[in-house]
C-alpha cells in the first residue's frame, strides 16, 4: 500500500503557497538580505528571538524574511525549529555578573555608583518623521558608523557596575537574596498548578511582549495596585558559561543580548513575619533589547508574588491566568485554528437548538 | 504491522519520527498512564509542532510517538480525508515516518489521526484511534482555574456539571452541549472526548479499538482503552439523545448520495433555500456506494 493522493486540499495548500511567494516578492525589487534583516530591523529580531525561545539573531532574521514581517509567524518558526534541538549543556544561576552593558539605568536614584548610562535609548526622541531615510544611501549609512566611532572616549568603560538594589539591601531594606533556585525547563517538565516561581519567569520570558504588556498595564491602572520603581533596567551582552567538558569548570562560551529589570514595590511585611515592612521587589529578564517586557515582566512577576502571598486579587495576580495566557504562539494557534473547518461540530450545534426549539414549541 | 518491531531494533528508523527520543519516551509513558486510569488527563511536557497550535499537534505528537514502519496511517477531519488540514498533517506525518503508508479507507487503517469524528465503520482490536483535542477538561465549562478542576477530578466532584447540565433542561428542555459532550469512563473520570458530536460518543462505549487523546496546547494526554464503559452524563428521566436529522415531519434525512439513513449527515444549503443531505463520513459513503450497500 502506497501513498494515496488526495485531492481537492492538496491542490488548494499548493496554490496558497505559491500566491504567498509572489506577494512576498511583490513587483520583484531585491530582495531583503538576512544579514540587513538582522542589522536594521534589530528590534524585531530581538523580540522574536524571545518569543521564539531561541537565541539567534540570524535564523530569527530569516523566519523574519520567512513570515513576510509577521512577529507572531516568525517567532513561531524559530520555537518549532527549536523544539527537537538537543541539550548541549546547562549554565549554572546567574546573577548578571559581567554583562557587558550597552545601557544602565535607575528611576530610584537621582545618581548611583557607576552612573547613569542612557546608551541608546528611543524614550526621547521626538516622534517626528526622518522624510531623508526614504532615500537615504550606503554613503550615508557608512558615514553614520564613522562618525561614531570617530569620537569614542578613550577610556573604556568599567566591567562590573554594582547593582542598585545593593546598596538598599545593605540597609535592610529588601528581602535577604533568595538562594539560586534550580532552573526548571518548562519545555521539557510538565506544567502544574501552583507553578514554582523559576518556571513562572520561564514562561514569562518567552511571553508575547503585548500580552505581557496589557496584563502588567492591568496591575498599573487599578487591577491590581502596583507602581513600581525601576530600580535598575540594564541592557547588555550577557556571557554564557558552560562547565568544561573536560574540567567541569565554567569557561564563557558566547555571550547574549540581554534586557534585565528589576523593580521595587510597595512595601510588605518582612515575608509573612511581624517584623518591620521591606520593599517588595519583581524581577524581569529577555532575550535581545526589548525593554518594555523586561519591565511588563517584572511587574507581572511582582503581581504573582503578591498573588501567591495573600491570595490573587486581580489577574495578574493570578499565576495560573497568566502564565497560561502571556504565550504568543499558543495563543495565536488556537485563534488561527478557528479558521479551520468546523461544520461536523456546527452541524451538531444545529441539531441540538432545533431539538431545543421544537422541545418548547411543544409545550413541553 | 508489528508492534514488536521497536525502535532500537531498527536502526533505520533513527529519524523516523521527528520527534527526539526523549519526547517519544514521555509521550510513550504517559500514554501507558493514561490507559492504565482510563480517562485521567495525565499533563506531560508537550513539545512545539512545526504546525500551529490548535491544528493538531497534540493528536500530531501521539501518532508520530507510537507510529512504527508499516503502520497504515488515515488522517481525517471533519470526516474529510482531503480536507485541508488532514492533508497538511499527512503531509508532515509522511515526510517524517518514510515508511508508513498512508489510506483514506477506515478499514485499512491500523492508526487513525482524526478531528471531530469517529468513524462510522465499526473499529477492530487491531485499530488504534488518535484524538486531536483543543479542551482536555470537561470540567472547563463550569471551572476556569485547572488547579480547581484537577482537584475536582481528584474528588470526583461533577456536582456543578450535573448543574450545569440540569439547567440547560430547564432553561432550553435540552442539555444545550452538541459536542464535546461529556461521558464517565470506567464509572470514574469525566472525559471531554473531544469535539465529536454526540453522535459518535456511543461508538466509544466499550468500543474494540483503543482511543487515545491528545491536546498539545493544553499539554494532557488521556485514553479510553479497549472494552471500556464509556457512559455520557444524562439523567433518568432525561437520556442522553443523538442527532437526529429529521425534518419538519419527523422523517430521517438520508445521505443523498448513497441513501443511507444510519450515518451523521452534512446539511447543504442550496441557493434556492432547500437543504442537500451528505454522509460526513467520506469513506463510509465511499464504500456503500461501491459495496452496493
Amino acid at each position: 500500500m502506497g501513498y494515496v493522493a488526495v485531492r481537492g486540499g492538496e491542490a488548494a495548500i499548493a496554490e496558497a503557497i505559491r500566491s504567498l511567494e509572489m506577494l512576498r516578492a511583490g513587483d520583484g525589487g531585491e530582495p531583503l538580505a538576512v544579514a540587513a534583516i538582522q542589522q536594521q530591523l534589530r528590534l524585531l529580531v530581538d523580540r522574536v528571538m524571545s518569543e521564539g525561545g531561541l537565541y539567534d539573531p540570524r535564523l530569527a532574521a530569516l523566519a523574519i524574511k520567512q513570515a513576510h514581517g509577521d512577529p507572531l509567524e516568525a517567532a513561531f518558526i524559530l520555537r518549532a525549529h527549536r523544539s527537537n534541538l538537543p541539550r548541549l549543556g546547562e549554565s549554572a544561576a546567574h546573577r548578571g555578573e559581567g554583562l557587558r552593558l550597552v545601557r544602565r539605568i535607575s528611576a530610584a536614584f537621582k545618581e548611583i555608583p557607576g552612573g547613569q548610562i542612557l546608551g541608546p535609548s528611543t524614550d526621547y526622541l521626538q516622534r517626528l518623521f526622518r522624510y531623508e531615510l526614504m532615500t537615504e544611501d550606503a554613503t550615508a549609512f557608512r558615514a553614520a558608523v564613522q562618525d561614531w566611532f570617530a569620537d569614542l572616549p578613550a577610556d573604556a568603560l568599567p566591567g562590573e557596575f554594582p547593582k542598585v538594589l545593593d546598596l538598599l539591601r545593605a540597609e535592610g531594606l529588601l528581602d535577604d537574596q533568595p538562594a539560586a533556585l534550580e532552573a526548571i525547563d518548562i519545555t521539557r517538565q510538565t506544567l502544574a498548578f501552583p507553578i514554582p516561581r523559576p518556571a513562572r519567569l520561564a514562561h514569562l520570558t518567552r511571553g508575547e511582549t503585548g500580552g505581557l504588556l496589557t496584563i502588567a498595564y492591568s496591575t498599573m491602572r487599578g487591577y491590581g495596585y502596583l507602581h513600581p520603581t525601576v530600580a535598575e533596567l540594564r541592557v547588555g551582552y550577557l556571557p554564557v558559561m558552560l562547565p568544561d567538558p573536560l574540567t567541569g569548570e565554567a569557561v564563557e562560551a558566547g555571550e547574549v543580548l540581554i534586557t534585565e529589570c528589576e523593580i521595587i514595590a510597595t512595601h510588605e511585611t518582612h515575608q509573612g513575619t511581624d517584623g518591620p515592612p521591606r520593599l517588595s521587589l519583581g524581577y524581569g529578564a529577555c532575550f535581545g533589547h526589548n525593554e518594555i517586557k523586561a519591565i511588563a515582566m517584572a511587574m507581572c512577576d511582582r503581581a504573582m508574588i503578591s498573588g501567591e502571598q495573600r491570595g490573587a486579587r486581580h489577574p495578574a495576580e493570578d499565576a495560573e491566568y497568566v502564565v497560561c495566557h502571556v504565550d504568543g504562539i499558543e495563543a495565536m494557534g488556537f485563534c488561527s485554528h478557528y479558521k479551520l473547518p468546523h461544520y461536523v461540530t456546527f452541524q451538531s450545534d444545529l441539531e441540538n437548538i432545533r431539538s431545543s426549539r421544537a422541545k418548547m414549541k411543544g409545550g413541553a | 504491522m508489528s508492534q514488536a518491531t521497536t525502535r532500537a531494533a531498527n536502526p533505520a528508523a533513527d529519524r523516523f519520527g521527528f520527534l527526539d527520543d526523549f519526547a517519544v519516551r514521555e509521550i510513550r509513558r504517559g500514554l501507558l498512564k493514561a490507559l492504565a486510569i482510563p480517562g485521567y488527563q495525565v499533563p506531560y511536557a508537550s513539545r512545539e509542532m512545526p504546525v500551529a497550535r490548535g491544528f493538531g499537534t497534540g493528536g500530531m505528537q501521539i501518532t508520530l510517538a507510537i507510529a512504527l514502519p508499516g503502520d497504515v496511517l488515515k488522517v481525517v477531519d471533519q470526516g474529510a480525508d482531503d480536507s485541508v488540514n488532514a492533508v497538511a498533517l499527512r503531509r508532515f506525518i509522511t515526510a517524517a515516518c518514510p515508511e508508513l503508508a498512508t489510506t483514506t479507507s477506515t478499514a485499512e487503517a491500523t492508526l487513525i489521526q482524526t478531528r471531530h469524528r469517529t468513524p462510522e465503520r465499526p473499529l477492530t482490536a487491531r485499530q488504534l484511534m488518535v484524538y486531536q483535542v483543543p479542551y482536555p477538561d470537561p470540567l472547563q465549562i463550569v471551572e476556569p482555574s485547572e488547579a480547581k478542576r484537577r482537584r475536582m477530578h481528584a474528588y470526583g466532584d461533577y456536582a456543578r456539571l450535573w448543574v450545569k447540565l440540569y439547567e440547560d433542561v430547564v432553561r432550553w428542555h435540552e442539555v444545550a452541549l452538541s459536542n464535546r459532550y461529556p461521558a464517565r469512563v470506567h464509572g470514574r473520570y469525566v472525559i471531554d472526548p473531544s469535539p465529536i458530536p454526540r453522535w459518535d460518543l456511543p461508538k466509544l462505549h466499550r468500543s474494540r479499538a483503543m482511543h487515545l487523546f491528545g491536546a498539545g496546547r493544553e499539554k494532557k494526554l488521556y485514553a479510553v482503552p479497549p472494552f471500556t464503559d464509556v457512559v455520557p452524563l444524562a439523567f433518568d428521566d432525561v437520556p442522553f439523545q443523538v442527532e437526529r436529522f429529521c425534518d419538519a415531519a419527523g422523517r430521517r434525512h438520508r445521505c443523498q448520495t448513497c441513501g443511507t439513513d444510519d450515518t451523521y449527515l452534512d446539511e447543504i444549503p442550496l441557493p434556492d433555500g432547500t437543504r442537500r443531505w451528505l454522509c460526513n463520513d467520506q469513506d463510509r459513503c465511499a464504500e456503500r456506494m461501491s459495496h452496493g450497500r
